[in-house]
Protein backbone atom coordinates (compact mmCIF):
# COMPACT_ATOMS: atom_id res chain seq x y z
CA UNK A 1 0.00 0.00 0.00
CA UNK A 2 2.44 2.81 1.25
CA UNK A 3 4.67 1.72 -2.13
CA UNK A 4 1.62 2.46 -4.11
CA UNK A 5 1.32 6.15 -2.71
CA UNK A 6 5.04 6.51 -3.06
CA UNK A 7 5.12 4.85 -6.40
CA UNK A 8 2.00 7.43 -7.35
CA UNK A 9 3.50 10.63 -5.92
CA UNK A 10 7.02 9.72 -7.64
CA UNK A 11 5.15 9.60 -10.98
CA UNK A 12 3.07 12.96 -10.44
CA UNK A 13 6.57 14.58 -9.49
CA UNK A 14 8.28 13.57 -12.44
CA UNK A 15 5.12 14.37 -14.59
CA UNK A 16 4.93 18.12 -13.02
CA UNK A 17 8.41 18.67 -13.36
CA UNK A 18 8.77 16.79 -17.07
CA UNK A 19 5.44 19.27 -18.21
CA UNK A 20 5.25 22.62 -16.45
CA UNK A 21 8.84 22.81 -15.19
CA UNK A 22 11.63 21.72 -17.71
CA UNK A 23 9.50 22.96 -20.90
CA UNK A 24 10.16 26.56 -19.49
CA UNK A 25 13.84 26.30 -18.64
CA UNK A 26 15.35 28.38 -22.06
CA UNK A 27 18.66 26.12 -21.83
CA UNK A 28 16.84 22.96 -22.32
CA UNK A 29 15.92 22.39 -26.03
CA UNK A 30 14.21 18.90 -25.49
CA UNK A 31 13.16 17.79 -22.42
CA UNK A 32 13.98 14.81 -20.46
CA UNK A 33 11.51 12.16 -20.60
CA UNK A 34 11.25 11.64 -16.83
CA UNK A 35 8.47 9.08 -16.95
CA UNK A 36 10.47 6.73 -19.53
CA UNK A 37 13.18 7.05 -16.85
CA UNK A 38 10.00 5.99 -13.79
CA UNK A 39 9.18 3.07 -15.87
CA UNK A 40 11.68 1.42 -16.84
CA UNK A 41 13.79 1.56 -13.43
CA UNK A 42 10.79 0.14 -11.57
CA UNK A 43 10.34 -2.55 -14.16
CA UNK A 44 13.85 -3.94 -13.61
CA UNK A 45 13.80 -3.44 -9.80
CA UNK A 46 10.44 -4.71 -8.66
CA UNK A 47 9.28 -6.93 -11.76
CA UNK A 48 7.03 -7.55 -14.44
CA UNK A 49 3.57 -6.53 -12.37
CA UNK A 50 4.89 -3.25 -10.51
CA UNK A 51 6.58 -1.90 -14.17
CA UNK A 52 3.63 -2.39 -15.98
CA UNK A 53 1.66 -0.70 -13.30
CA UNK A 54 3.29 2.09 -12.99
CA UNK A 55 3.78 2.12 -16.77
CA UNK A 56 -0.15 2.18 -17.07
CA UNK A 57 0.00 4.99 -14.54
CA UNK A 58 2.44 7.40 -16.30
CA UNK A 59 0.67 6.46 -19.62
CA UNK A 60 -2.28 7.75 -18.61
CA UNK A 61 -0.73 10.99 -16.85
CA UNK A 62 0.34 11.96 -20.50
CA UNK A 63 -3.48 11.09 -22.14
CA UNK A 64 -5.39 12.38 -19.79
CA UNK A 65 -3.15 16.36 -19.87
CA UNK A 66 -1.89 16.07 -23.19
CA UNK A 67 -2.65 12.69 -25.59
CA UNK A 68 -4.30 13.29 -29.00
CA UNK A 69 -5.51 9.49 -28.97
CA UNK A 70 -6.62 9.08 -25.62
CA UNK A 71 -4.86 5.41 -24.41
CA UNK A 72 -2.16 5.10 -26.56
CA UNK A 73 0.16 6.32 -24.50
CA UNK A 74 -0.94 4.29 -21.46
CA UNK A 75 -0.85 1.44 -23.83
CA UNK A 76 2.99 1.92 -25.11
CA UNK A 77 4.57 2.79 -21.71
CA UNK A 78 2.57 -0.05 -20.36
CA UNK A 79 4.66 -2.40 -22.53
CA UNK A 80 7.68 -0.54 -21.65
CA UNK A 81 7.27 -1.38 -18.26
CA UNK A 82 6.30 -4.97 -18.57
CA UNK A 83 9.42 -5.41 -20.75
CA UNK A 84 11.61 -3.95 -18.43
CA UNK A 85 10.05 -6.23 -15.73
CA UNK A 86 11.69 -9.31 -17.88
CA UNK A 87 14.93 -7.82 -16.69
CA UNK A 88 14.51 -7.90 -13.12
CA UNK A 89 16.32 -11.38 -12.88
CA UNK A 90 19.51 -9.70 -14.65
CA UNK A 91 19.09 -6.82 -12.49
CA UNK A 92 22.32 -6.38 -9.53
CA UNK A 93 22.30 -2.55 -8.27
CA UNK A 94 25.81 -2.15 -8.11
CA UNK A 95 25.69 -2.60 -11.78
CA UNK A 96 24.89 0.26 -13.82
CA UNK A 97 25.05 -0.46 -17.30
CA UNK A 98 22.12 -2.32 -17.31
CA UNK A 99 19.59 0.50 -16.07
CA UNK A 100 21.84 2.98 -18.61
CA UNK A 101 20.72 0.15 -21.76
CA UNK A 102 17.47 -0.09 -20.66
CA UNK A 103 16.27 2.86 -20.17
CA UNK A 104 18.42 3.73 -23.57
CA UNK A 105 16.48 1.64 -25.48
CA UNK A 106 13.22 2.02 -23.83
CA UNK A 107 13.27 5.48 -24.39
CA UNK A 108 13.74 4.83 -28.22
CA UNK A 109 11.55 2.38 -28.76
CA UNK A 110 8.97 4.69 -27.27
CA UNK A 111 10.17 7.72 -29.66
CA UNK A 112 10.03 5.21 -32.66
CA UNK A 113 6.34 3.89 -31.49
CA UNK A 114 5.40 7.57 -31.35
CA UNK A 115 6.95 8.06 -34.82
CA UNK A 116 5.38 4.54 -36.25
CA UNK A 117 1.83 5.07 -35.29
CA UNK A 118 1.41 8.59 -34.92
CA UNK A 119 3.89 10.04 -38.11
CA UNK A 120 4.69 7.15 -40.40
CA UNK A 121 0.50 6.66 -40.72
CA UNK A 122 0.18 10.29 -41.57
CA UNK A 123 2.61 10.10 -44.48
CA UNK A 124 5.37 11.70 -42.71
CA UNK A 125 8.01 9.29 -43.41
CA UNK A 126 11.74 11.05 -42.77
CA UNK A 127 13.05 9.04 -40.39
CA UNK A 128 16.65 10.27 -40.30
CA UNK A 129 15.56 13.68 -40.05
CA UNK A 130 13.19 12.37 -36.73
CA UNK A 131 16.32 10.73 -35.60
CA UNK A 132 18.55 13.34 -35.14
CA UNK A 133 16.55 16.28 -34.21
CA UNK A 134 13.97 14.58 -31.72
CA UNK A 135 15.04 10.84 -30.45
CA UNK A 136 18.46 11.55 -30.19
CA UNK A 137 18.64 14.91 -28.59
CA UNK A 138 15.83 13.41 -26.18
CA UNK A 139 17.94 10.22 -25.79
CA UNK A 140 21.02 12.14 -24.81
CA UNK A 141 19.59 14.69 -22.37
CA UNK A 142 17.00 11.37 -20.55
CA UNK A 143 20.18 9.44 -20.02
CA UNK A 144 21.85 12.55 -18.58
CA UNK A 145 18.78 12.86 -16.21
CA UNK A 146 18.98 9.47 -14.98
CA UNK A 147 22.54 9.54 -13.84
CA UNK A 148 20.91 11.45 -10.73
CA UNK A 149 16.95 10.28 -11.05
CA UNK A 150 18.26 6.90 -10.96
CA UNK A 151 19.99 6.71 -7.82
CA UNK A 152 17.38 9.05 -6.01
CA UNK A 153 15.02 5.84 -7.17
CA UNK A 154 17.20 2.90 -6.25
CA UNK A 155 17.49 5.14 -2.78
CA UNK A 156 13.32 4.90 -2.38
CA UNK A 157 13.28 1.33 -3.52
CA UNK A 158 15.96 0.24 -0.67
CA UNK A 159 14.16 1.83 2.20
CA UNK A 160 10.76 0.59 1.05
CA UNK A 161 12.05 -2.60 0.56
CA UNK A 162 13.50 -2.39 4.50
CA UNK A 163 10.65 -1.04 5.73
CA UNK A 164 8.25 -3.70 4.26
CA UNK A 165 10.65 -6.43 5.45
CA UNK A 166 10.74 -5.50 9.19
CA UNK A 167 6.25 -5.13 8.72
CA UNK A 168 7.09 -9.16 7.49
CA UNK A 169 8.95 -9.65 10.09
CA UNK A 170 6.39 -8.19 13.09
CA UNK B 1 9.72 -16.33 6.15
CA UNK B 2 6.00 -16.30 6.32
CA UNK B 3 4.09 -15.41 3.05
CA UNK B 4 1.05 -13.46 2.51
CA UNK B 5 -2.06 -15.25 1.61
CA UNK B 6 -2.29 -13.64 -1.52
CA UNK B 7 -3.98 -14.60 -4.89
CA UNK B 8 -1.40 -14.58 -7.41
CA UNK B 9 -2.08 -13.58 -10.86
CA UNK B 10 0.56 -13.72 -13.68
CA UNK B 11 1.48 -10.72 -14.54
CA UNK B 12 1.64 -11.47 -18.36
CA UNK B 13 -2.26 -12.33 -18.11
CA UNK B 14 -3.31 -8.59 -16.48
CA UNK B 15 -1.27 -7.20 -18.85
CA UNK B 16 -3.57 -9.40 -21.87
CA UNK B 17 -6.46 -7.64 -19.94
CA UNK B 18 -5.36 -4.77 -19.58
CA UNK B 19 -4.29 -4.39 -23.28
CA UNK B 20 -7.91 -5.35 -24.53
CA UNK B 21 -9.13 -2.70 -22.33
CA UNK B 22 -7.04 0.20 -23.30
CA UNK B 23 -7.85 -0.71 -27.32
CA UNK B 24 -11.37 -0.62 -26.12
CA UNK B 25 -11.42 2.59 -24.48
CA UNK B 26 -9.44 3.83 -28.74
CA UNK B 27 -12.06 2.59 -30.26
CA UNK B 28 -14.90 3.73 -27.99
CA UNK B 29 -13.01 7.24 -28.75
CA UNK B 30 -12.99 6.41 -32.22
CA UNK B 31 -16.55 5.58 -32.45
CA UNK B 32 -18.37 7.62 -30.35
CA UNK B 33 -15.91 10.68 -29.38
CA UNK B 34 -15.77 9.92 -26.27
CA UNK B 35 -13.77 11.61 -23.44
CA UNK B 36 -12.50 10.85 -20.32
CA UNK B 37 -14.38 13.86 -18.90
CA UNK B 38 -14.63 12.78 -14.96
CA UNK B 39 -11.03 11.48 -14.89
CA UNK B 40 -9.94 14.68 -16.03
CA UNK B 41 -11.60 16.25 -13.53
CA UNK B 42 -10.28 14.43 -10.67
CA UNK B 43 -6.79 14.76 -12.25
CA UNK B 44 -6.90 18.35 -13.17
CA UNK B 45 -8.07 19.27 -9.42
CA UNK B 46 -4.69 17.28 -8.23
CA UNK B 47 -2.10 18.32 -10.44
CA UNK B 48 -3.55 21.86 -11.60
CA UNK B 49 -2.47 23.98 -8.51
CA UNK B 50 1.01 22.21 -8.41
CA UNK B 51 1.36 22.64 -12.19
CA UNK B 52 0.71 26.76 -11.80
CA UNK B 53 3.21 27.70 -8.96
CA UNK B 54 6.05 25.27 -10.50
CA UNK B 55 5.39 26.80 -14.06
CA UNK B 56 6.23 30.50 -11.68
CA UNK B 57 9.25 28.54 -10.54
CA UNK B 58 9.86 27.58 -14.19
CA UNK B 59 9.63 30.90 -15.66
CA UNK B 60 11.09 33.03 -12.95
CA UNK B 61 14.44 30.78 -13.11
CA UNK B 62 14.39 31.02 -16.91
CA UNK B 63 14.21 35.19 -16.75
CA UNK B 64 16.69 35.64 -14.46
CA UNK B 65 19.14 32.95 -16.22
CA UNK B 66 18.40 35.09 -19.02
CA UNK B 67 19.12 38.37 -17.12
CA UNK B 68 22.42 37.46 -16.35
CA UNK B 69 23.49 35.83 -18.91
CA UNK B 70 22.60 39.29 -21.03
CA UNK B 71 24.01 41.26 -18.74
CA UNK B 72 27.54 41.78 -20.86
CA UNK B 73 25.88 42.16 -23.93
CA UNK B 74 23.18 44.46 -23.13
CA UNK B 75 26.03 46.58 -21.84
CA UNK B 76 27.45 47.02 -25.22
CA UNK B 77 24.33 47.47 -27.13
CA UNK B 78 23.69 49.99 -24.60
CA UNK B 79 26.77 52.14 -26.16
CA UNK B 80 26.07 51.57 -29.48
CA UNK B 81 22.06 52.15 -29.29
CA UNK B 82 22.56 55.77 -27.74
CA UNK B 83 24.58 56.63 -30.72
CA UNK B 84 22.46 55.13 -32.89
CA UNK B 85 18.74 56.92 -30.94
CA UNK B 86 20.49 60.60 -32.28
CA UNK B 87 20.74 59.00 -35.36
CA UNK B 88 16.64 57.77 -35.66
CA UNK B 89 15.42 60.84 -33.94
CA UNK B 90 16.07 62.77 -37.06
CA UNK B 91 14.24 60.01 -38.61
CA UNK B 92 11.52 59.78 -36.83
CA UNK B 93 10.45 63.49 -37.42
CA UNK B 94 10.28 62.61 -40.97
CA UNK B 95 8.16 59.59 -40.45
CA UNK B 96 6.00 61.00 -38.27
CA UNK B 97 4.54 62.74 -41.54
CA UNK B 98 4.36 59.00 -43.55
CA UNK B 99 2.41 57.93 -40.23
CA UNK B 100 -0.42 60.15 -41.19
CA UNK B 101 -0.67 58.44 -44.49
CA UNK B 102 -0.31 54.83 -42.61
CA UNK B 103 -3.10 55.59 -40.87
CA UNK B 104 -5.53 56.57 -43.14
CA UNK B 105 -4.50 53.32 -45.18
CA UNK B 106 -4.87 50.95 -41.99
CA UNK B 107 -8.63 51.76 -41.47
CA UNK B 108 -9.47 51.12 -45.08
CA UNK B 109 -7.72 47.76 -44.52
CA UNK B 110 -10.06 47.42 -41.60
CA UNK B 111 -9.46 43.18 -41.26
CA UNK B 112 -6.08 43.03 -39.50
CA UNK B 113 -7.45 44.73 -36.34
CA UNK B 114 -10.65 43.18 -36.10
CA UNK B 115 -9.92 40.69 -33.49
CA UNK B 116 -9.56 43.30 -31.22
CA UNK B 117 -13.17 43.53 -30.71
CA UNK B 118 -13.67 39.62 -29.64
CA UNK B 119 -14.24 38.83 -26.23
CA UNK B 120 -11.06 37.74 -24.44
CA UNK B 121 -9.90 35.82 -21.47
CA UNK B 122 -6.10 35.87 -20.41
CA UNK B 123 -4.93 32.70 -19.37
CA UNK B 124 -1.66 31.47 -18.08
CA UNK B 125 0.32 28.47 -19.89
CA UNK B 126 1.03 25.76 -17.17
CA UNK B 127 2.45 23.02 -18.86
CA UNK B 128 3.96 21.54 -22.35
CA UNK B 129 3.47 18.35 -24.12
CA UNK B 130 5.87 16.14 -22.19
CA UNK B 131 7.40 14.46 -25.09
CA UNK B 132 9.35 16.44 -27.89
CA UNK B 133 7.53 15.34 -30.92
CA UNK B 134 3.89 17.78 -30.25
CA UNK B 135 2.97 21.18 -29.23
CA UNK B 136 -0.09 20.46 -27.07
CA UNK B 137 -0.02 22.80 -24.53
CA UNK B 138 -2.50 23.02 -21.11
CA UNK B 139 -3.71 26.86 -19.56
CA UNK B 140 -5.19 27.15 -16.29
CA UNK B 141 -8.74 28.12 -17.45
CA UNK B 142 -11.22 25.49 -17.77
CA UNK B 143 -15.18 24.71 -17.88
CA UNK B 144 -15.93 27.02 -15.04
CA UNK B 145 -14.38 29.90 -16.27
CA UNK B 146 -16.36 28.86 -19.47
CA UNK B 147 -13.93 27.74 -21.76
CA UNK B 148 -15.59 24.90 -24.48
CA UNK B 149 -13.59 23.18 -27.02
CA UNK B 150 -13.40 24.77 -30.18
CA UNK B 151 -12.51 28.15 -28.72
CA UNK B 152 -9.75 29.75 -30.51
CA UNK B 153 -6.55 31.19 -28.33
CA UNK B 154 -4.31 33.85 -29.19
CA UNK B 155 -1.69 35.79 -28.31
CA UNK B 156 -0.32 39.30 -28.43
CA UNK B 157 1.04 38.62 -31.94
CA UNK B 158 -1.33 36.40 -33.79
CA UNK B 159 -2.88 32.69 -33.69
CA UNK B 160 -1.95 30.76 -31.55
CA UNK B 161 -4.30 27.41 -31.31
CA UNK B 162 -7.34 26.35 -30.87
CA UNK B 163 -8.78 24.28 -27.34
CA UNK B 164 -9.58 20.63 -27.93
CA UNK B 165 -10.55 19.07 -24.70
CA UNK B 166 -11.77 21.33 -21.41
CA UNK B 167 -11.28 20.11 -17.62
CA UNK B 168 -13.02 21.94 -14.85
CA UNK B 169 -10.08 23.94 -14.09
CA UNK B 170 -7.58 23.13 -16.77
CA UNK B 171 -7.99 23.08 -21.15
CA UNK B 172 -5.82 21.22 -23.44
CA UNK B 173 -4.56 23.52 -26.63
CA UNK B 174 -3.58 22.17 -29.77
CA UNK B 175 -0.81 24.94 -30.94
CA UNK B 176 -1.23 26.05 -34.84
CA UNK B 177 2.37 24.54 -35.48
CA UNK B 178 1.71 21.12 -33.86
CA UNK B 179 2.26 18.41 -36.77
CA UNK B 180 -1.69 17.28 -36.41
CA UNK B 181 -2.67 21.04 -36.64
CA UNK B 182 -4.16 22.23 -39.92
CA UNK B 183 -6.08 25.98 -40.07
CA UNK B 184 -7.98 26.99 -42.31
CA UNK B 185 -6.55 30.47 -43.79
CA UNK B 186 -6.18 33.23 -46.75
CA UNK B 187 -3.43 35.21 -47.72
CA UNK B 188 -4.91 38.79 -46.61
CA UNK B 189 -3.77 41.03 -49.77
CA UNK B 190 -5.56 39.19 -52.30
CA UNK B 191 -8.49 37.22 -49.94
CA UNK B 192 -7.09 33.48 -51.60
CA UNK B 193 -7.24 30.94 -49.40
CA UNK B 194 -5.13 28.49 -48.09
CA UNK B 195 -4.88 25.68 -45.95
CA UNK B 196 -1.78 26.27 -43.14
CA UNK B 197 -0.77 22.73 -41.75
CA UNK B 198 2.01 22.66 -38.40
CA UNK B 199 4.89 20.77 -39.34
CA UNK B 200 7.33 18.99 -36.86
CA UNK B 201 10.30 19.14 -39.87
CA UNK B 202 10.06 22.56 -41.02
CA UNK B 203 9.67 24.07 -37.69
CA UNK B 204 12.95 22.32 -36.17
CA UNK B 205 14.73 23.18 -39.63
CA UNK B 206 13.96 27.16 -39.72
CA UNK B 207 11.07 27.33 -37.22
CA UNK B 208 8.61 27.51 -40.11
CA UNK B 209 5.18 25.91 -41.32
CA UNK B 210 3.83 24.93 -43.70
CA UNK B 211 0.62 25.85 -46.31
CA UNK B 212 -0.75 24.07 -49.43
CA UNK B 213 -3.97 24.39 -52.11
CA UNK B 214 -3.24 28.38 -52.43
CA UNK B 215 -4.66 29.54 -55.65
CA UNK B 216 -2.97 32.25 -57.14
CA UNK B 217 -2.57 32.04 -60.77
CA UNK B 218 -1.68 34.72 -61.70
CA UNK B 219 1.59 35.23 -59.14
CA UNK B 220 -0.15 38.05 -56.93
CA UNK B 221 1.20 36.35 -53.57
CA UNK B 222 4.70 37.30 -52.75
CA UNK B 223 7.37 36.54 -49.91
CA UNK B 224 6.61 38.32 -47.00
CA UNK B 225 2.40 38.77 -47.35
CA UNK B 226 0.39 38.52 -44.35
CA UNK B 227 -1.48 35.24 -43.79
CA UNK B 228 -4.73 35.65 -41.83
CA UNK B 229 -7.66 33.25 -40.63
CA UNK B 230 -10.26 33.12 -43.04
CA UNK B 231 -14.12 33.69 -43.47
CA UNK B 232 -14.93 29.98 -44.63
CA UNK B 233 -12.93 28.06 -41.89
CA UNK B 234 -15.32 26.18 -39.45
CA UNK B 235 -13.20 26.53 -36.14
CA UNK B 236 -10.98 30.12 -36.20
CA UNK B 237 -12.49 33.60 -36.08
CA UNK B 238 -11.50 34.99 -39.14
CA UNK B 239 -9.10 37.89 -39.64
CA UNK B 240 -6.42 36.87 -37.08
CA UNK B 241 -2.88 36.94 -38.08
CA UNK B 242 -1.45 33.68 -38.45
CA UNK B 243 2.17 34.58 -40.07
CA UNK B 244 3.87 35.61 -43.19
CA UNK B 245 4.88 34.00 -46.45
CA UNK B 246 8.45 32.96 -46.75
CA UNK B 247 8.68 30.29 -48.86
CA UNK B 248 6.26 29.81 -52.21
CA UNK B 249 6.48 27.39 -55.14
CA UNK B 250 4.25 25.78 -57.24
CA UNK B 251 2.34 22.42 -56.45
CA UNK B 252 2.96 19.52 -58.69
CA UNK B 253 -0.43 18.99 -59.46
CA UNK B 254 0.50 22.68 -61.27
CA UNK B 255 -3.07 24.14 -60.10
CA UNK B 256 -2.27 25.15 -56.35
CA UNK B 257 0.69 26.59 -55.04
CA UNK B 258 2.40 25.43 -51.58
CA UNK B 259 4.99 26.73 -49.67
CA UNK B 260 5.86 28.14 -45.88
CA UNK B 261 5.32 30.82 -43.32
CA UNK B 262 7.07 32.14 -40.19
CA UNK B 263 4.40 32.61 -37.67
CA UNK B 264 3.93 35.13 -35.65
CA UNK B 265 3.92 34.14 -32.16
CA UNK B 266 7.24 33.04 -30.34
CA UNK B 267 5.57 29.83 -29.09
CA UNK B 268 9.18 28.82 -27.41
CA UNK B 269 9.08 31.88 -24.77
CA UNK B 270 4.95 31.76 -25.05
CA UNK B 271 3.72 31.92 -21.43
CA UNK B 272 0.64 34.32 -21.41
CA UNK B 273 -2.24 33.84 -24.14
CA UNK B 274 -5.67 34.87 -24.64
CA UNK B 275 -8.55 32.90 -25.42
CA UNK B 276 -11.25 34.19 -27.21
CA UNK B 277 -14.67 33.27 -25.70
CA UNK B 278 -16.85 34.06 -28.90
CA UNK B 279 -17.13 31.16 -30.94
CA UNK B 280 -17.25 30.68 -34.99
CA UNK B 281 -20.27 28.63 -34.60
CA UNK B 282 -21.86 31.39 -32.77
CA UNK B 283 -20.93 34.21 -35.24
CA UNK B 284 -24.12 33.98 -37.50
Amino acid sequence: MIRAIVTFITAAICFVLQTSFFPFLPFLSVSPNLLIILTSSIGFMRGEKDGMLTGLLCGMLIDIFYGDIPALNALFFMYIGYVNGLLFRFFYPEDIKLPMIAIAVSDIAYNLAVFFFLFLFRNRTDLVFYITHIILPELVITLLFMLVLYFVLMKGNGLLENYEKQRNRE
Amino acid sequence: MRKKNKINIRPRSVLIVLTILLFGVMLANYIFDFKLTSLNTVTGYVFVPVQNGLGYVGSAISDSVTRYAKMSEVYDENVRLKAQVDELNDQVNSLKLAQYDVEKLKSLLELGETYSQYNKKSATIIGKDPGNWFENFTINLGTKDGIEVGMNVISDEGLCGIVVDAGANYSKVKSIIDDLSSVSAMVLSTSDNLLVNGSLTSMDSDGTIEFTNLRDDHDNVVVGDQIVTSYISSEYLPGILVGYVSEIHRQSNNLTKAGRLTPVVDFERLKYVYVITDMKEDME
